[in-house]
């Protein structure tokens, strides 16, 4: 439409002062918008990052969480044996039996004691989940009081930093080794040997199993043979499902702060759009008179200023989105509902993410412009050219 | 064949609880080719006139058919499809849009047709070249002088080649050699190009230029219609 593109774009950069505040509203919104939504977004990818699609995780068939299943240690061997659980090249069956528990840490931030999830692993949970590298010192040795840390972990926690003691369960472990995990969860926890773990804290068993499997198409032969073993009242999740599931609760939350706040801060932006699109009309009127009596449609006056709302919207969302980038990467933490322990994560600013931040904009010009497009359309045209 | 056919017709406005008449019973018609100038005092309804027979505005009764179609009865939507298409209005203050270059001002009236780009171009600068500013087509109103500004509004008024031209005192705030150009230029559309036009005045000296002469007092005809043909 030549009339939008050329008309009311250079209309609007007339009054360059009300534009750029009305803009620079719509960006402040957008903005926060992103930002917060970039928090549930980086909360969410650390989740799913934890989860394979070649790992399967066991639970008991009614647990929702690792932390209230249940998987007892004469199960382990029967699981094991199953088919579909790959071998390393010695023929061991690439299994790691579970169990997180939470201990207290001093935050290093605020010294104040903060949860932090200790999972005890078997010997060969470093095969299984292949994405963990040790980047200082060396893995446990299974058996004795030695632990590995999570990078997170390392710098939000006080005492646990290379070669140090740490007390917890009645006995002093010693960090050994530092580990990551591609920004995933693990990188907020403390791993050791679960089978020192389990009488540490007074345990019978295992919460989880996790093991690789032959293949991620045998997912479903393993879920069905499970499901026929009389002997196993357990089920198995794809691993990323699983963690997919884990930060639905907490990802919600946010979700819908973030979606309360931006709600709240987008009235405020779409009355500053509704009264600059009023101001541009009443400015406008004769032009407005002018081109009805040349022939221009009603409707075409309601687009045309709709589309100068949007456009001058959408100006504020490119600045809102370009102002919210700086935090993308930024570390922060935030309490796992899931599992009721610190998990520490980065902004993520995705395509998608800036995307809807534009699409929001232009929603924003729409609503704010709407009404002042049809008063602009109803102005009746006689009286519009009398205006001076 | 009248190319406007105005029967009977009365513009009154509400204004409050008051009803102000400003046509009464007014009965004109306009054969095709025909240069017609309508003067009268002040506040006698001439813009008023005008703005019904361009479909800008309805009359409280009566009929009125131009080209034989009667626009009291279109649609708001048909009659601005309507406008589009026939009536090409000149105003007192040119009305040109400030941020658009003289050519995209002509253009505007193009932008309604399904014209292509290239033959908008040909046509605005057809149009621009028969009111003689082919070469101020960049040119944004404030550049130009209020006479050429008004040249520019007629070559916006004609380039959809309308039935008819209307022009609400398109001289009223030029100078006598610039009004002297523009009135030679309507002179010219309604002999050369054998346009229709009504033009609303006050200045007898511009009103001479016209074919016939009506006037309009109290918001009724007063006179015969003089002929100087
Ligand atoms: N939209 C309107 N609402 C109310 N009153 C109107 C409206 N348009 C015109 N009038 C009134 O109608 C009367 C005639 O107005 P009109 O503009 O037709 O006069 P005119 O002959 O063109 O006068 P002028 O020579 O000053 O332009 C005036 O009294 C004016 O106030
Ligand atoms: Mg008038």
């Amino acid at each position: 439409m030549g009339l939008v593109s050329g008309y009311n774009l250079r209309s609007m950069l007339v009054r360059k002062g009300t534009a750029a505040m009305t803009a620079m509203g719509i960006a402040m919104v957008v903005a926060v918008f992103v930002m917060t939504l970039a928090i549930a977004q980086g909360f969410r990818s650390t989740l799913v990052a934890s989860g394979s699609t070649g790992n399967a995780i066991v639970l008991r068939k009614s647990a929702t969480s690792e932390t209230v299943s249940a998987v007892l240690k004469n199960q382990l061997p029967i699981i094991e044996s199953m088919a579909q659980v790959a071998r390393d090249g010695d023929g061991h069956p690439l299994a790691s039996p579970e169990l997180v528990v939470i201990i207290s840490l001093p935050r290093i931030s605020d010294g104040r004691p903060a949860n932090v999830p200790l999972r005890g692993v078997g010997p060969r949970a470093y095969e299984v989940r292949d994405t963990l590298q040790i980047v200082e010192g060396r893995r446990f040795v299974p058996g004795t009081r030695e632990i590995n840390v999570g990078r997170q972990a390392v710098g939000r926690f006080r005492g646990l930093t290379f070669g140090s003691d740490v007390k917890f369960g009645g006995a002093t472990w010693k960090v050994v080794g530092i580990f990551t995990a591609d920004d995933a969860s693990f990188e907020s926890e403390v791993w050791g040997d679960v089978d020192l773990m389990m009488p540490a804290f007074q345990r019978g068993g295992y919460q989880s199993v996790t093991v690789k499997l032959s293949d991620p198409a045998a997912f479903s032969s393993f879920d069905v043979a499970m499901g026929a073993d009389p002997r196993l009242d357990l089920k198995p999740q794809r691993e990323r499902e699983y963690y997919e599931g884990q930060s639905e609760t907490t990802g919600t939350l946010i979700r819908v702060f973030a979606t309360f706040v931006t709600a709240i801060l987008s009235i405020g932006a779409m009355f500053g759009a509704m009264n600059t699109m009023y101001a541009a009309v009443a400015y406008r009127t004769r032009e407005i008179g002018t081109l009805r009596a040349l022939g221009f449609s009603r409707l075409r006056i309601v687009t045309a200023f709709l589309a100068e709302s949007v456009a001058l919207a959408l100006i504020g969302g490119v600045i809102g989105c370009i102002l919210a980038l700086p935090v993308h990467g930024l570390s922060t933490g935030a309490m796992n509902m899931a599992s009721f322990s610190e998990l520490a994560f980065k902004f993520r600013i995705t395509p998608g993410l800036l995307g809807g931040g534009l699409l929001f904009a232009a929603i924003m010009g729409g609503i704010g412009g709407l009404l002042p497009a049809i008063r602009a359309a109803r102005i009746p045209v006689a009286r519009a050219l009398r205006e001076i | 064949m009248a190319l406007i056919d105005l029967r009977d017709v009365s513009k009154s406005y509400r204004r409050d609880a008051l009803e102000i008449p400003v046509l009464n019973g007014v009965t004109i018609t306009v054969p095709a080719g025909d240069f017609m100038g309508l003067m009268g005092p002040s506040g006698s309804g001439k813009s008023t006139l005008l703005n019904l027979l361009a479909g800008i505005d309805r009359p409280t009764r009566g009929s009125i058919r131009v080209a034989d179609t009667e626009i009291s009865s279109l649609s708001e939507r048909a009659l601005a499809g309507w406008r589009a298409r026939h009536i090409g209005f000149i105003f007192q203050l040119y009305n040109l849009i400030p941020v658009l270059t003289a050519f995209e001002n002509v253009e505007l009236p193009l932008l309604l047709t399904s014209l292509s780009k290239k033959q908008r171009r040909d046509h605005v600068m057809t149009a621009l070249g028969i009111v003689g500013l082919g070469d101020r087509e960049k040119h944004y109103p404030r550049q130009l002088s209020g006479g050429q500004e008004q040249r520019v509004a007629i070559a916006r008024a004609i380039v959809t080649d309308p039935t008819l031209l209307l022009a609400d005192e398109p001289t009223g705030d030029l100078d006598a050699r610039s009004a002297g150009e523009v009135l030679t230029l309507l002179q010219r559309l309604n002999r050369e190009y054998n346009k229709t036009i009504v033009m609303v005045t006050h200045d007898p000296h511009a009103a001479e230029r016209a074919v016939h002469v009506l006037h309009l007092e109290k918001g009724t005809l007063v006179e015969q219609v003089e002929s100087r043909a």
